[in-house]
């Protein structure tokens, strides 16, 4: 009963008005770039959630893999002198 | 990986949990709790493309423009809510084609409530209000699920189910306030539909086989019987404004605790129809089936026209 061959995978990326990124929202099955444009259109806007859609095939995703989050993200932790709370400043110094 | 190693992990897995960190897709998790995720989470998608069925049934037949635009709009949502569920079950390495042929061989389970036939347009109304309202006692509750992409999901389809219950509770307004043969058509459908509905948020705790686990995972985060006398006690006081009455004649307001004490469900009922005796669990899979086989042109069509597209613009580029 199985296709022969299955559509591709997509990822949508919906942008909910200008001014704003584009946002994941899910993903869906389409032969091809136009016809997943087209049903994210249909599955994923039908109460204008968008002004702009983009969609890439699921594959061509490269992602970082969460047992590596330590080592990518936590040398940021210890760096608190990037942030302005950092730095102290008496009380009469305005506007900065 | 050794069983020490994979008890850490679990253990680990259930503070995050506990802190209440969401999973999210390529996380690590216990084998259990992706199977389990799996099951419930295209067991949804099941119930909204077969819960199609028994609404489509009444489109072409609606009594007025309004209520057939409300109710095609209804229908394309539960597509949309099926395709949004089936996403989510993908993100944990479900196949959508397995899962598709599971339902089409009777190996996955959907919710029993669309065994149940459409009879008259006052079904139209009583789904909408009840087993909307059903589903949506649920839905709310998973919005704060421990899984992401569900919990994401649900979120996106409560939004646009709370439109379904208005439509269907309109609907049983408009009947309930029309001629003594409408009101007697509102009242035929709630006595059909407030057993099945009820028994929708599943098996009595005690009788629960997966709840504690799912409980500790917070993939439910409510028991049924807690979901189930939340449902009766919103709905009660909605049924009395219609001026209908439930079909339970143990029904009564239980001052002390402050709920509806309601009659014993008939779970025998339940378990017929979940076993796939159910007036129209045949019918359902069967229109499932010849959906899927007369498709089948269709979708190979379409992948090889794409095929055909592709080469072609390779062609194309390479002589220019």
């Amino acid at each position: 009963m199985s296709d022969k061959k299955n559509w591709p995978l997509y990822e949508v990326f919906i942008r909910s008005k200008n001014g704003l990124n584009h946002r994941h929202v899910g993903s869906l099955h389409a032969t091809d770039e136009e016809m997943a444009l087209e049903n994210a259109r249909d599955v994923y806007t039908r109460r204008s959630e968008g002004v702009s859609i983009w969609v890439v095939e699921s594959r061509h995703i490269f992602a970082s893999n969460p047992d590596e989050a330590g080592e990518l993200f936590e040398p940021a932790q210890d760096k608190v002198y990037r942030h302005p709370t950092f730095y102290e400043l008496p009380d009469e110094v305005k506007h900065i | 990986m050794s069983d020490q190693q994979i008890l850490n992990l679990e253990e680990r897995f259930q503070q995050r949990i506990d802190a209440e960190i969401k999973v999210e897709p390529k996380d690590w998790m216990p084998e259990k709790y992706r199977k389990t995720l799996i099951r419930q989470i295209s067991q949804h998608a099941h119930s909204e493309i077969v819960g199609m069925l028994p609404e489509g049934n009444w489109i072409s037949r609606a009594p007025s423009l309004r209520r057939k635009v409300a109710l095609l709009a209804k229908v394309q949502d539960e597509a949309g809510h099926g395709l949004y569920l089936y996403s989510a079950a993908e993100t944990l390495g479900a196949e959508r084609d397995q899962l598709t042929r599971d339902l089409l061989d009777g190996k996955a389970k959907y919710s029993s409530i669309f065994n149940y036939p459409t009879l008259s347009w006052a079904d139209i109304g009583a789904i909408g209000w009840l087993v909307d309202g059903a589903a949506i006692m649920n839905q709310v509750m998973l919005t704060r699920n421990s899984y992401g992409p569900y919990a994401r999901a649900m979120v996106k389809i409560c939004k646009e189910e709370s439109f379904h219950q208005r439509q269907g509770y309109e609907i049983m307004l408009t009947l309930a306030k029309g001629t003594e043969e409408q009101k007697a058509m509102a009242q035929d459908a709630l006595n059909r539909w407030w057993w099945p509905s009820l028994m929708m948020f599943g098996p009595s705790d005690a009788e629960s086989t997966h709840s504690a686990q799912s409980m500790k995972w917070k993939i439910k985060r409510k028991s049924n019987d807690e979901l189930r006398q939340q449902f009766v006690d919103v709905t009660i006081p909605q049924a009395d404004f219609l001026g209908l009455s439930v079909p339970d004649k143990d029904l009564k307001w239980n001052e002390e605790s402050g709920h509806y004490d309601f009659g014993p469900i008939d779970w025998d009922e339940f378990w017929r129809v979940v076993k796939g005796n159910g007036p129209c669990n045949r019918d359902r899979i069967k229109a499932r089936r010849k959906a899927y086989d007369e498709g089948k042109w269709v979708r190979e069509a379409a992948m090889a026209h794409a095929e055909k597209k592709k080469e072609r613009k390779a062609k194309l580029a390479k002589s220019a």
